[in-house]
């Protein structure tokens, strides 16, 4: 998995503040983005991944233009290969964990099947394949949905505060594996957080947004 | 609430008074018609017609209302754009217009003399006196039960699943096709289920747009009339009204069983 530089630029006017957010993030690299809730934290990724529009903005991965407001451009999320956890993981309920997973694949069923299951396989919990979500742990639902957005071989990946639906006792153990997988990316990373623990634990750089604006990078 | 209480107390008696006044009157057919009577009722060409001209209307009547009603409330239960409030009151609108008041208005619109009579049959088709206007009455005020159960429906969905399909290469289509209908699918088939009552029960709108042709348009409900009105034919309305009850009881059970068997937990639950 290889990847250009993830560029975004947005201007959009929420609820108590306007938010104004220039970043940039290489190939390879970790950038935490930490701040309060509802200092603009999510609407950042949702932009990047082309679930919310900017008023103004731009954002583009390489070469690539996803969105330009200027031009016109605005690719639909499905074209453009952002990958994004949710932070409650959204599963598809009614579906089981295999078959969440080989929702982003293509080609025959029983090859999905049997790729979908290496998947969940290397995350460790192959063996939760039949299982409903609604079945499974905070911890196993994770590693499901985490698996679901590597399936679709995103160019870049967006994590919502990924270790906060978790219990304590099993956040330590999840963060550590967490840290691991995002280590060896070679896409572009942003994560999300409200804690300053887990932006040192995961990224390589974190940014401070507060009221809408990047305060402080390092 | 304690049931003990003053107050329990008389709630579980208004409970139980409703329930004897809803009950009553089906128990009350089924105690009037012997088996034997039921089933000779059913040997009737007329009546097996009524049946079945109202089976087969309902379930086009059905078919359409899921083919354009589902996509339409998806819109409504999904999105919030001006105007949207005043497009669902007019899509419920055929809940509050008396059955006789609809029959009068589709007769204005699509009859012969009506504003669309003449692209109606310029289009090469009849609706009144015609099996064709007895789906289009039953459409009309049948459809308003499924689309206010389905926008529902749909408004409640967890907006993350599907943005998550999105995110994982799933077009619009795909993602509402896959993700929202199965999620919602409880609360489609318990609407289905509703307008599917309401249909089978039509009297007022199909009388007077599509007229009481038997074979042609005299459905269960005006067949069952149009025994009443003959002397001597209240035992067959009776024997009639039971097959019609049965029926509807039957394809409520279905409808529901449909949408019930496999239905999972919410979203996030843990």
């Amino acid at each position: 998995m290889s990847g250009g530089r993830l560029e975004l630029e947005a201007s959009l006017p929420l609820r108590d503040f306007t938010l104004e957010v220039s970043l940039a993030v290489a190939p390879g690299e970790r950038l935490a983005l930490m701040g309060r809730s509802g200092a603009g934290k999510t609407s950042i990724l949702r932009i990047a991944a082309g679930l919310m529009g900017p008023r103004s903005g731009r954002v583009s991965l390489g070469r690539e233009t996803w969105l330009d407001t200027g031009a016109g451009i605005d690719l639909p999320p499905e074209r453009r290969r952002c990958g994004l956890l949710f932070q409650e993981y959204a599963l598809f309920a009614a579906m089981s964990a295999w078959r969440n997973v080989a929702y982003a694949l293509r080609g025959r069923r029983g090859d999905q099947r049997r790729r979908a299951v290496g998947l969940l396989e290397r995350f460790g919990i192959g063996h939760l394949g039949e299982a409903m979500p609604a079945d499974l742990s905070g911890g196993e639902r994770q590693r499901v949905a985490l698996a679901r957005a590597l399936a679709a071989e995103p160019r870049a990946l967006l994590l919502d505060e990924p270790l906060a639906a978790l219990d304590p006792a099993t956040r330590e153990g999840a963060g550590r594996e967490l840290d691991a997988l995002l280590a060896a990316m070679e896409i572009p990373v942003v994560i999300v957080t409200h804690s300053a623990a887990e932006a040192s634990r995961l990224a390589d750089r974190t940014a401070v947004i507060e009221q809408g604006r990047l305060t402080a990078t390092g | 609430m304690r049931l003990r209480s003053p107050f329990g107390l008389l709630s579980a008696l208004a409970l139980a008074l409703a329930v004897a006044f809803f009950v009553l009157p089906i128990v009350a057919i089924f105690a009037d018609v012997s088996p034997a009577r039921l089933v000779a009722a059913l040997g009737e060409e007329s009546a097996r017609e009524a049946l079945w001209l109202s089976l087969r209307t309902t379930a086009i009547a059905m078919a359409i209302v899921l083919v354009l009603g589902t996509p339409a409330a998806y819109l409504l239960g999904r999105r919030r754009f001006r105007g949207r409030a005043i497009l669902i009151t007019a899509i419920e609108l055929p809940l509050v217009v008396p059955p006789a008041v609809a029959g009068i208005g589709l007769l204005a619109a699509f009859g012969p003399h009506g504003i669309l009579g003449g692209a109606v049959h310029g289009a090469g088709a009849e609706l009144v006196f015609e099996t064709a206007g007895v789906v289009v009455a039953l459409t009309f005020v049948s459809a308003p039960f499924y689309l206010r159960q389905a926008i529902t429906a749909f408004g409640a969905l967890d907006r993350r699943p599907l943005e998550a399909a999105r995110t994982l290469g799933a077009g619009p289509f795909r993602a509402f096709a896959t993700v929202a209908l199965p999620t919602a699918r409880e609360g489609l088939a318990s609407g289905l289920a509703l307008a599917w009552g309401r249909a089978l029960g039509e009297f007022g709108a199909t009388l007077l747009f599509a007229g009481s042709l038997p074979g042609v348009t005299q459905t269960a409900p005006l067949a069952i009339f149009a025994e009443f009105s003959r002397p001597g034919g209240f035992v067959a309305a009776l024997a009639l009204s039971a097959v019609l009850i049965s029926v509807a009881a039957a394809l409520l059970l279905a409808t529901k069983l449909l949408g019930g068997v496999g239905s999972v937990g919410t979203e996030g639950a843990r």
